[in-house]
């Protein structure tokens, strides 16, 4: 009996030994939002082969990114929809959104043969409203002469958990649209005014793929993954733009806002396509909290440079839209502005 | 010596019982002090939203995360149409599961293996139910939807609602009701049986009169918990419900069994990942207290039926 207490007491205290030796400076601990996980995968291993610095990310949702960082569990916290001025104010300190990669919504939709259609910015808002809800409507029929449209119904698919897809989604109906802005609004979730909802991008996907004459979004990545049609969207400047990495990427190259926080949805860019969204990585400025040492602030800023930097050759093997040049630039300001004791921690 | 050996003997089997005994309270304690836990915090947790909405809650149709109003009405209905659609459908196939292992093959292969059978069911996890839908009811259901379109222009092909759900949750709840009934159809004491035989009643009739009276309240005891499956039942549900918080306009119309709708379970396991608005996730917990609340009416209302009903077979 002695024996094993002493050995499980001893393994207790190996286990811990090695615990504690995790928890050393070359690790980092994130957490977050789910939409550029594969991506930050990707990066972090690529990152500790290169300079053997172990980053640890939990895709446990934006929201749940924001909660963590303000309760100081994460190094960085990583999210789709920036803190709203609000947040900000409630938090401990200051905290600093860096912009990492861009993703855009794809209206995906399920016809006889799935031919091309594209969508005028009225048609699109009245259908997800409810009020155009036939596809062999004038005003779809007018649009894409070309095709024989059916007369089915069109059947609205929706995300049903909380999601940066939707906050995108909605933002851009939001902006289209006075009337979805006043009866429907922006958010993560919101009050459907027709169709169902499906969890995750695999459960709207599927439904979309089970019923004929449906209608819903995805994350482009997604759609393009899954190979499932995609329809062109008419932006600002009224040209018809298909959803990809380039368009994604031209979308952003707008004027931004020093601090990266910016709806980029209805984008001005001529090309750019309008349905799309920044994802930010999020810090404290200020890294000498919690008795926090002065290696671990470097190379959190170490990483945060590398990934806005070097680190943008990821994204397009993995299908996300790299930042523009502007936005790097903008990036970089605010990664030179974090501080350890007061002092820049990058000069 | 010897009595100091019988002595010590003693105190290490009194020591033991002492722990056992031990062991016994702490976990009855504990039990009952998580009940106590949570009727304590999920009242706290969801006092935002039972102060601003009080129990109009319930009644109130609305659930805008943007504008901040909520109200529990569609998830209510959705829950229980789901899990009464569910009851009526299950109760005629699990008494015949159970009438047919307990009353015409008590024992023999066919009956070991359709009882490992039925109790294999209980046992498939929830997402396997959930797959089975999408994949083999979901097609039906659409193909039956887009015939019915033409006649009623309200049903749309939408293949998930009411009626899947519904069906789904069918399957899930007989292995409840249908071997809770089995074994109480088999103490039916065999004298109340043999009497009745011989005094020239058939087999139909013994089942009528005798086997199903006797054992009446076990039966409905079977039917009330898997009741209490039903209603909590989340996973399968939230992949086939259609997941809409909001209620058909015209609430009587037969057409709205293939409208899709949201439950309780569900809105809830869907929304609180995300939800980070202090309001949004207190009236989810809200939709949980409600929960928990119809959930216990519910099993106490089991019990007193059962109370009621039950024929006392000394008599």
């Amino acid at each position: 009996m002695k024996r094993i207490f002493l050995m499980v007491c001893l393994a207790s205290l190996v286990v811990l030994l090695a615990g504690t030796g995790c928890v050393g400076e070359n690790k980092l601990l994130g957490a977050g939002a789910t939409f550029p996980q594969p991506l930050y995968s990707k990066m972090f291993d690529a990152y500790y082969n290169q300079f053997k610095i172990k980053i640890n990310y939990q895709g446990i949702g934006s929201g749940a990114g924001i909660e963590q960082l303000t309760k100081k569990t994460v190094d960085f916290g990583a999210t789709d929809s920036f803190m709203t001025d609000e947040d900000l104010k409630n938090a401990a300190a200051e905290i600093i959104h860096v912009p990492i990669a861009l993703g855009a919504v794809s209206v995906t939709y399920n016809l006889p043969t799935n031919p091309q259609i594209r969508l005028s910015r009225d048609i699109l808002a009245s259908i997800f409203l409810g009020t155009i809800s036939q596809w062999d409507d004038e005003a779809i029929a007018a649009l894409n002469a070309d095709i024989d449209l059916p007369a089915l119904p069109i059947t609205i698919v929706h995300r049903s958990d909380g999601s940066g897809t939707t906050a995108i989604f909605t933002e851009y109906l939001s902006k289209i649209s006075p009337e979805w802005a006043t009866t429907v609004g922006r958010g993560k979730e919101v009050s459907w005014p027709a169709g169902l909802g499906a969890k995750g991008n695999p459960g709207v996907a599927g439904q979309i793929k089970q019923i004929p004459g449906s209608i819903g979004y995805v994350e482009l990545i997604y759609a393009l993954e899954n190979e499932m049609p995609i329809a062109e969207i008419q932006n600002k400047k009224g040209n018809y733009v298909m959803p990809s990495l380039e368009s994604t990427k031209l979308s952003a190259d707008v004027p931004v806002p020093d601090d990266t926080r910016v709806l980029l949805a209805d984008t001005d860019s001529e090309q750019g396509y309008p349905i799309t969204g920044l994802t930010w990585v999020i810090v404290y400025r200020e890294q000498s909290y919690d008795g926090r040492s002065q290696d671990k602030a470097k190379s959190l800023v170490d990483l945060l440079w590398w990934m806005t930097h070097e680190g943008q050759d990821y994204c397009e093997p993995l299908k996300y839209a790299p930042i523009p040049e502007s936005v790097v630039d903008k990036a970089a300001k605010i990664i030179k502005s974090m501080t350890y004791e007061g002092v820049p921690i990058m000069q | 010596m010897g009595t100091k050996n019988t002595k010590r003997y003693k105190d290490r089997h009194e020591r033991k019982e002492m722990i056992f005994r031990g062991i016994l309270y702490l976990s009855s304690v504990g039990i009952l002090l998580l009940l106590i836990g949570f009727f304590v915090s999920l009242p706290l947790d969801a006092f935002e939203s039972i102060r601003k909405f009080g129990i109009g809650f319930a009644f109130t149709r609305i659930w805008d995360p943007v504008a901040g109003n909520f109200g529990a009405l569609v998830f209510i209905v959705g829950t229980l149409v789901t899990s009464c659609i569910a009851l009526v459908l299950s109760i005629p196939f699990s008494i015949s599961i159970a009438l047919f292992l307990g009353e015409y093959f008590r024992e023999g292969i066919v009956s070991t293996f359709l009882k490992s059978a039925v109790e294999l069911l209980a046992g498939i996890p929830s997402i396997i139910y959930g797959f089975w839908g999408i994949f083999v009811l979901v097609p039906i259901v659409i193909d039956l939807e887009m015939k019915l379109m033409v006649i009623n222009d309200r049903i749309l092909p939408y293949g998930v609602g009411i009626l899947t759900a519904s069906v789904v949750l069918t399957v899930m709840i007989i292995p409840y009701s249908a071997s809770i009934a089995r074994e109480v159809i088999t103490l039916v004491p065999t004298d109340l049986k043999e009497a009745a035989y011989s005094l020239g009643a058939t087999r139909f009739e013994v089942i009528r009169r005798v086997v199903l009276p006797a054992a009446r309240s076990g039966i409905i005891a079977g039917i009330v918990l898997s009741l209490g499956r039903a209603l909590g039942e989340t996973m399968a549900i939230t992949m086939l419900i259609g997941n809409a918080n909001r209620l058909p306009d015209k609430l009587l119309s037969l057409a709205n069994i293939f409208v899709p709708i949201n439950t309780m379970a569900s809105v809830i396991a869907n929304e609180f990942a995300e939800a980070t608005d202090s309001l949004h996730r207190s009236s989810l917990i809200y939709v949980g207290l409600l929960l928990f609340l119809i959930t216990m009416v519910i099993n106490i209302t089991g019990r007193y039926i059962i109370k009621k009903t039950s024929v006392s077979i000394d008599e």
